[in-house]
């Protein structure tokens, strides 16, 4: 067993030795990186690969919302009021008012196009689900990697907080900063505020999750025979963290962060329907499913389209997270 | 954990003793410091936040319209004045034994467990607290005995049967579970079993008027909280399962002629509930808080719904209240949970 020393790039960094071994019988004797192995049995992963493919696909929709809203040519702020019954207050016509023309319906009462919201909604949702997730992996990241190796006090200190942060009413503390935060802030108003707020209260209650996981390989790693040996031919702290260390923090961080996205998801989503994310006329999923609530009873495809829409979404990002997760375990046997 | 001292005392008495207690003795002062720091971090978000950025904390307690006047009175009654760990003691202080309040001249005094007055009604904390705890109690029990037993049957049986049609159809449904929002399962399954078809109530009773109706209203916002967590659950059990299925000690038995049911069931379920207690402690504190988003969407008059409205209202001294039956709630669990360790799992001993 003997670890590789003389790595120089993170792509053919270090790795576990029994990856070598099960990824092999191939037949040329070419090194295969960790990235490498992972990808050969993603690729064979149906399941996975749809749900990545759903995955681009919101992020195209979401980057290009203006463009795809713009092609049937209903702004997501615009009043419908012809397409609503005024007795009842619900769209005319069957399912909740679906035409060629308004792909998914509309709205009861005002008659917003549903599908310029979703679409517009797939922004907020995405934004907040994936840099939140980078706000947790960051401050998870270099806090785990400093308690797991230099250990002592700062492990001690660190690993209290983690354990505190984890143990706290999350929900009930995320919606109270959020309450509190005035509509003015870091020269931002209104949307810009909360969004911002609300990806850095999600991204902090998350980064235990990583800190956890990152300070127990970092602990298991610093004792390594290759970490060892680069020690003794002179390394210094900041080359053993970067270079040694931290390429084999990439596998175990990669799937926590594509796990940690469709909740950081369902928070905000969460938080819209409790009327603390984003406010209206902003769209947003959580919030078209609270207005949803007075509606239930006459107009239940209202609640449906972004219900399922989250559901998708959410659902594709845990598919693709379980297929990266099983791709880059090391026991995994393909 | 399972070192060769460790291994030593759990026979004998007087030594297991004493570390049973000066192991519980440590986790006690952890919880204080717990609930201490969960207060402090309260006291934080609607002190020290509003000063940050420039805003008076009274007018957020008395609306934008306040005078002057009426901002000093508010000012006076809560201590607002006083420094912020006078006024954290003062809080404490009335929790464990009570406290008098003095208020344009007359004294009047706040019985032990005295949480303070609200911001909003008037009223003492404790009283609403205790209204609507039963509320949140009965949910959280009677989902949680609906998601262990499902969550853990479809787990061990998709462990067993890996890759069977079981298995494919358990987890599938589990990977929904944990990806739909709870209040779009929870709207859905009003509009299809309450309205729809007309089978349960959508409105809550209390136990003590109604059985039949308090059990009609309940089972909707029992069968949404239980489809999320046994999906977890379901995936929880699977995993552990498989991992422990691989162990020595299972093919060690399996060797010495151990029947397999009794493999399962003597060997493998040990170690596969050491995480599910774990993740059942956490849950049902979190839980006491009240479950914010069911109770929502249900209208349940639980602790969740009055913390909501509190937050919205800024009604410190009612948030502080549920924060703290929440806090402390998810301590004593976890400290349950840790001395079952020892029961359920012989590897296990108090480290």
């Amino acid at each position: 067993m003997t670890a590789p020393l003389h790595d120089t790039s993170a792509e053919t960094a270090p790795v576990d030795p029994a990856l070598g071994d099960g990824a092999g019988g191939g037949k040329s004797i070419e090194g295969r990186s960790l990235g490498r192995i992972a990808w050969n049995r993603l690729k064979r992963d149906k399941v996975a690969l749809t749900g990545g493919c759903v995955v681009l696909l919101l992020i195209v929709v979401a980057v290009f919302a203006p463009l795809i809203v713009s092609v049937l040519g209903h702004p997501p702020d615009k009043h419908h009021e012809e397409l609503i019954d005024p007795l009842f207050q619900t769209p005319k016509g069957a399912l909740g008012g679906i035409s060629g023309d308004h792909l998914l319906g509309v709205e009861p009462g005002n008659g917003r196009d549903l599908f310029s919201r979703i679409v517009y909604g797939a922004r907020v949702s995405l934004l907040v689900g994936f840099l939140s997730a980078m706000v947790a992996v960051v401050v998870g990241t270099v806090l785990g990697a400093l308690a797991g190796y230099f250990g002592g006090w700062l492990d001690a200190a660190i690993s209290r907080v983690m354990d505190m942060l984890l143990a706290f009413p999350q929900l009930l503390f995320i919606i109270s900063l959020i309450s509190v935060v005035p509509n003015s802030m870091f020269g931002l108003t209104g949307t810009g505020v909360r969004l911002t707020v609300m990806i850095l209260v999600i991204g902090f209650f998350g980064w235990p999750y990583i800190g956890r996981i990152v300070r127990g390989q970092t602990l298991s790693l610093r004792e390594r025979e290759y970490v060892e040996a680069a020690r003794s031919l002179g390394a210094g702290r900041r080359y053993i963290l970067f270079k040694e260390l931290l390429p084999n923090l990439i596998a175990p961080i990669t799937v926590y962060t594509t796990l940690m996205i469709p909740t950081n998801i369902l928070t905000e989503a969460a938080l819209s329907f409790l009327g603390v994310g984003v406010k209206p006329p902003t769209a947003s999923w959580g919030q078209m499913l609270s207005q949803a609530t007075r509606y239930y009873e006459a107009d239940p495809m209202f609640m449906v389209v972004p219900g399922v829409a989250i559901f998708i979404t959410v659902l594709s990002f845990n598919l693709f997270g379980d297929g990266v997760r099983d791709a880059l375990d090391p026991k995994g046997s393909r | 954990m399972n070192s060769p001292q460790n291994r030593e005392s759990s026979p004998g008495h007087r030594p297991a003793r004493k570390a049973v207690l000066t192991y519980l003795i440590r986790r006690l002062f952890a919880v204080v410091v717990m609930l201490v720091v969960v207060m402090l971090a309260v006291f934080g978000i609607f002190f020290l936040i509003p000063k940050w950025t420039g805003v008076d904390p009274a007018t957020m307690f008395a609306g934008k319209q306040a005078d002057a006047q009426a901002l000093e009175g508010i000012r006076q009654k809560l201590g607002l004045d006083d420094p912020i760990i006078v006024q954290l003691f003062d809080f404490f202080r009335g929790i464990l034994a009570g406290r008098d309040y003095t208020s344009a001249g007359d004294t009047y005094h706040c019985e032990a467990p005295c949480f303070g007055y609200s911001f909003k009604t008037e009223q003492a904390i404790w009283p609403i607290l205790a209204d609507r705890l039963p509320v949140t109690l009965g949910l959280a029990v009677g989902a949680a005995i609906i998601w262990l037993v499902i969550g853990l049957a479809a787990g061990v049986v998709s462990a067993l049967r890996r890759g069977s049609i079981w298995d494919r159809a358990a987890m599938g449904m589990a990977l929904s579970g944990v990806s739909l929002p709870i209040y779009f399962t929870g709207l859905l399954s009003l509009a299809i079993f309450s309205y729809g078809l007309g089978l349960v109530s959508n409105e809550y009773t209390p136990v003590e008027e109604s059985f039949p109706d308090w059990f009609s209203g309940m089972i909707l916002p029992w069968l949404t909280l239980a489809f999320l967590f046994g999906a977890m659950y379901a995936r929880l059990t699977r995993a552990t399962m498989l991992e422990v299925m691989g162990e020595d000690y299972i093919r060690t038995a399996r060797a010495k002629g151990v029947r397999e049911p009794v493999v399962i069931r003597k060997h493998a379920m040990r170690s596969t509930m050491t995480p599910i207690i774990t993740l059942l402690g956490v849950d049902l504190g979190a839980l006491m808080g009240g479950a914010i988003l069911t109770e929502t969407t249900f209208s349940l008059p639980g602790l969740g719904q009055a913390v909501l409205k509190a937050i919205g209202e800024k009604d410190l001294p009612l948030i502080l209240g549920v924060t703290l039956i929440t806090a402390s709630a998810v301590v004593v669990a976890n400290l349950i949970v840790d001395l079952l360790y020892g029961v359920i799992d012989p590897r296990v001993r108090l480290a």
